[in-house]
């Protein structure tokens, strides 16, 4: 733990931790000694510029990537690979457009072997707790976007993890959809007693919607800061934007890295 | 829809209507008006040997496609997902492709004689290479996305191919296997005009040789119509398995 967190004596147990990770693409150095702990029923983004390294990082906890050295725990486990503990939100949805909603959202159960009644169960629980009861039979290309990015959610939760890994999911979202995701966001981080690792490069949506905010900077990448909002997550959701502690993180943040953008 | 079934009515009269009135005119002695080739059409329907033509016509082709298909989608398969057997088996395949066919008949001729295994393999030289080339070039551009989701959600290689790389090549195979359709029709006349006249090729030479002009474009006609509904069939396979890709076609 780095920044100011390190005395905050009220932080739960890391769910996930990344260890020293480091990872290249040939010559480019994409992550150098990352450390950094994600507090487990907390949602943690990574913020910062683009190039930063922030999806290789969240990519690398899914274990669809390898680092080149270092490693991650999930619980105390080292991740060699994905697994049943986490599930991920994509940034372009990536719904199956030959599949219905119903069969996206019970994707995920499809590939672990779960019974098709029992999927489909499960998967229309979700269907309605994200607000898309009705939509079932209907295919994603009739949908808007926040509308599949809530079958993309669904997804993600209905396989029940510990740890939601989300990839910008609102950055493709118009504004409106964006404020009422993250409104919702906060909800289901109060509600579901899972871990959120959330990718961002909004800095007033990582102030609004984070416990833990880690800025990350290029060149080489790295965690610069890690910032802990105290008094926010006990506001109400309408009152967040007006509160003067986060009006002051939104601004230092954006003092530290405003020399980072071109 | 009652504008665009207007419209394809529309589209028949004109094309109808011009051959029509180009064989009054005649532009040629040798073409017919085309009430005159349906009337044709007609009596060798009815006289059963156009069904006849028909059996004989369809069993290279149909053999040939069915071969087709499930070979050059399972190699397509194989291509698009191993490096080392895209470099093997492609150039065969852009090498028939280009092949010019009827230079290569009198070789098939002389190797399996002038049956049946000669025909088959005319349709399959025909249909086969764009299969093959549409579904590799489509599982090699599957969506990265896509797999990385399936690898997420820890479907394994299996679930991968068969639930998410199969179906979003589905589009670009299905348009493989539209081409390669056309192109085995093309293929089957080719071997009956070239190889030996039996059914619908039969037909045509033989009409042509009596002058019976109506009958000839009649047989002509027919095979056009047929591989049409050929093509029709195939989108509605596509279309009742892929539902939710397919966003309508110029056939509908």
């Amino acid at each position: 733990m780095r920044g100011d967190a390190g005395a905050d004596a009220t932080v739960p147990a890391a769910a996930v931790s990344a260890r020293n990770v480091s990872k290249n693409y040939g010559e480019v150095e994409a992550l150098r000694d990352l450390s950094l702990d994600f507090p487990r029923g907390q949602l943690t983004s990574l913020l910062g510029p683009s190039g930063c390294g922030k999806t290789t990082l969240l990519k690398i906890i899914a274990g669809l990537l390898e680092p080149t050295a270092g490693e991650v725990e999930v619980n105390g486990r080292p991740v060699t690979g994905p697994g049943p503990d986490r599930s991920f939100v994509f940034q372009d949805f990536a719904l199956l457009p030959w599949a219905s909603v119903l069969r996206n959202v019970a994707f995920g159960l499809e590939l672990r072997g779960v019974a098709m009644s029992e999927r489909e169960a499960i998967a229309e629980k979700y269907i309605r707790n994200v607000g898309l009861a009705g939509f079932e039979k209907s295919y994603p290309h009739e949908l808007s976007g926040g509308m599949r990015q809530r079958v993309g959610l669904a997804r993600a939760l209905a396989v029940d993890s510990e740890v939601l890994l989300m990839d910008e999911p609102f950055s493709a979202v118009d504004e409106q959809t964006r404020r009422k995701f993250q409104e919702d966001l906060l909800g289901l981080v109060a509600g579901e007693n899972k871990t959120f690792l959330f990718v961002t490069h909004s800095i007033e949506e990582a102030v609004y919607v984070s416990d833990q905010v880690a800025i990350l900077l290029p060149r080489p990448s790295r965690v610069s800061e890690v910032i802990r909002p105290r008094g926010l997550r006990t506001k109400n959701v309408d009152d967040i934007r007006r509160d003067p502690e986060y009006l002051d993180i939104v601004d230092r943040i954006w003092a530290s890295l405003r020399s980072y953008v071109e | 829809m009652s504008r665009s079934l207007f419209l394809k009515l529309l589209s028949g009269i004109i094309v109808f209507g011009a051959w029509e009135i180009a064989g009054r005119i005649p532009v040629s002695y040798a073409f017919p008006t085309f009430f005159e080739s349906m009337a044709a059409l007609g009596v060798m329907t009815i006289d059963g040997s156009l069904l006849e033509a028909y059996v004989d016509t369809l069993r290279p082709l149909v053999i040939g496609l069915l071969i087709s298909a499930f070979i050059g989608i399972a190699l397509g398969l194989w291509v698009g997902l191993t490096r080392w057997f895209d470099w093997l088996v492609s150039p065969i395949f852009i090498v028939m492709q280009a092949a010019p066919l009827a230079a290569l008949i009198p070789l098939l001729v002389m190797v399996y004689g002038i049956g049946l295994t000669s025909k088959v393999f005319v349709v399959c030289i025909m249909a086969m290479p764009v299969i093959v080339l549409n579904t590799a070039g489509a599982v090699r551009n599957t969506p990265t996305n896509l797999k990385e989701m399936g690898y997420s959600f820890l479907g394994n290689e299996r679930d991968i191919i068969l639930k998410i790389v199969v179906p979003a090549a589905s589009p670009i195979i299905f348009s493989g296997l539209r081409l390669g359709t056309s192109a085995g029709f093309i293929g089957a006349i080719l071997s009956e005009l070239k190889i030996t006249p039996t059914g619908i090729g039969d037909i045509i030479t033989y009409s042509r040789s009596i002058a019976d002009y109506p009958s000839m474009y009649a047989a002509i006609f027919s095979i056009m119509v047929l591989a049409v509904l050929f093509l029709n069939l195939l989108e509605r396979i596509e279309r009742y398995l892929f539902a939710g890709n397919v966003r309508g076609y110029a056939t509908d």
